[in-house]
């Protein structure tokens, strides 16, 4: 059976530790516990650091997809219309999402710091400086970064979208009369719908995996307004408060599972409502 | 026709042109700091990562970030590839991850992808909504439970608790399935008239029709693993085995000398295979954003 290898493995290191994280967010030890009903989860909301935590998450995904979608939309439209030198252009668009965020890192170090060169800008123009990694300022330059690091992989499937729409429906559009941003609207836009969809649930899941981007900005204790879900999970994890890790975890799949479900279920009602 | 005008379209070039450059300004500079000799960065660098306080009387000062090194030098290259061999077994630990991930995962995603694309059984789609929710999940979601696997195994502090669950990691079955999903079924049922067994399908028609796909899904895959921290950091405690992303990571202010040639060298396989392979890249994302 071809299925069996896979299934075997993704049984092993997936399904079953997931089912077993479930379970366990509702017993009181890792081995052998007893189970408590929904004390941890009582526990996880009390705390504090879970709510900045999750605080966080939210806002940060409020603010950078729709920037990161409006953004990448626009650079899409741009790089669809007569121009020269597109390939390359498209190239240094796509590259950030190859290039390591790793390596690159030293660089936004030293631009951001209290004495780096964004501040170093800010005074000559005669404004006060800012600590940008110990300051709200810290939300700004990871959205920043995020949007560097994605915009490229939205555009990618905006373009592939962008592509699929006939010419004819401007043609037609634009002999009833209808105006550029008219043909943005009705046209354009209500074909990229199912594109739509898909990059708004990417974006909404690496948003969610910001994670790496400021652990290797800011480490494991990052300023208060970047102190992410992982980084509340991480932590748990080391100081081996399992129950309340895992009870994070299941919220967590749990708020995945309803964003995907969710947006599949308006996509299909939406290609329903086209036909 | 509609007439080209050429005026709006230089227009247009220039200000996307813009903008490229200022997004690829990070990497340039990466690249352009690497050639300065450690006494230049420590030079120049100085004052980052210290508070001077204005208002206690300290002097307004600023670091700009350098954009051409004044002594063209490939110190920090020597230093890093002749005089520290932990750079060189943090390369070597990633490459020796990343390989047998990338290879294990094509071949098994390869065989459970066909089955999910081309057989029919019970259960069959659910099971496909089943990869995908994992593959979308935050690697800390079943970071415990892993733990306990791994830990159950033996394989704490071993480099195959990264490579196991990286070869059964769910993305290359979904981006196959879709890969496969668009060949037409024309294809199979005229092979199985023709007699031929599950095996010599996939074997010599699905295989041989995919290969973009597997093309595309090694290089996002080594991209991907190439990049990976949050695995090495909880299950690797031992630094001689951790890979190369977790030591830029972990650059202090003493390396930050050798940082950026680390940094060069680390991103130029990845860049590389990207310029190599660009049109795979791109394809496999668009692919992948299609649902079959």
């Amino acid at each position: 059976m071809f299925l069996a290898p896979s299934l075997i493995g993704f049984a092993m290191f997936y399904l079953i530790p997931f089912a077993m994280g479930i379970y366990e967010s509702f017993t009181d030890n890792a081995i052998g516990g007893t189970f408590v009903g929904l004390d941890n989860y009582k526990e996880l909301l009390a705390s504090g650091s879970f709510r900045k935590a999750a605080s966080n998450m939210f806002l940060f995904t409020g603010i950078s997809v729709p920037l990161l979608i409006a953004l990448s939309l626009f650079l899409a439209i741009l790089l669809n219309r007569p121009l020269f030198l597109r390939n390359w252009l498209r190239t240094a668009f796509i590259l950030p999402l190859v290039v390591p965020v790793a390596s690159i890192v030293m660089i936004w170090q030293i631009f951001f710091d209290w004495n780096g060169t964004l501040n170093a800008w800010l005074h000559h123009y005669g404004m006060a400086r800012v600590d940008w990694l110990q300051s709200d300022g810290s939300m700004g330059v990871l959205v920043v970064m995020y949007i560097w690091k994605n915009i490229g992989y939205n555009m990618i499937l905006f373009l592939a979208g962008l592509q699929t729409i006939p010419q004819d429906y401007y043609e037609t559009a634009r002999i009833e009369g209808a105006g550029r941003v008219r043909q943005l609207f009705h046209v354009t836009l209500v074909y990229l719908t199912p594109t739509m969809f898909f990059v708004l649930l990417i974006s909404i899941i690496n948003s969610f995996k910001v994670f790496r981007e400021t652990y290797l900005l800011a480490g494991d204790y990052p300023y208060d307004r970047i102190y992410m879900m992982q980084h509340f999970m991480n932590n748990m994890f080391f100081s081996l408060d399992i129950q309340k890790l895992t009870a994070a975890a299941t919220l967590m799949v749990g708020c995945i599972v309803i964003v995907v479900t969710g947006l599949l279920r308006v996509e299909r009602r939406f290609r329903e409502f086209m036909e | 026709m509609k007439k080209l005008n050429v005026l709006p379209m230089i227009a247009l070039t220039i200000m996307l042109g813009a903008v490229a450059a200022a997004m690829l300004i990070p990497i340039l500079l990466t690249f352009t700091n690497s050639l300065m000799t450690e006494q230049e960065i420590g030079r120049n660098y100085d004052l980052i990562g210290q508070m001077t306080d204005v208002a206690a009387g300290g002097k307004d000062a600023f670091v700009n970030l350098k954009i051409l090194p004044d002594w063209l030098s490939l110190e920090q290259y020597t230093q890093l590839l002749i005089f520290s061999p932990k750079y060189l077994r943090m390369f070597w630990n990633s490459a020796a991850m990343v390989v047998p991930i990338i290879a294990g995962q094509t071949v098994i995603a390869a065989l459970a992808s066909y089955a999910l694309a081309k057989l029919r059984f019970w259960g069959r789609d659910k099971l496909f909504m089943l990869y995908i929710m994992t593959m979308l999940m935050p690697f800390q979601v079943t970071l415990v439970p892993n733990y306990l696997v791994v830990d159950k195994l033996g394989l704490m502090n071993h480099e195959a608790a990264i490579i196991l669950p990286g070869i059964f990691g769910a993305f290359g079955v979904f981006m196959l399935r879709q890969f496969m999903a668009h060949i037409p079924n024309a294809y199979t049922e005229a092979a199985k008239i023709d007699g031929a067994g599950q095996w010599t399908i996939f074997s010599r028609i699905i295989i041989p029709m995919v290969k973009p796909g597997l093309a595309a899904l090694i290089v996002l895959l080594f991209v991907d693993y190439w990049n990976m921290i949050e695995q090495p950091l909880i299950f690797l405690q031992d630094s001689a085995k951790q890979p190369l992303s977790l030591y830029l990571a972990q650059i202090d202010k003493e390396a930050r000398g050798i940082g950026f040639a680390a940094s060069v060298l680390y991103m130029t396989p990845l860049v590389l295979l990207f310029l190599y392979a660009e049109s795979y890249f791109i394809e496999g994302i668009q692919l992948s954003g299609i649902k079959g």
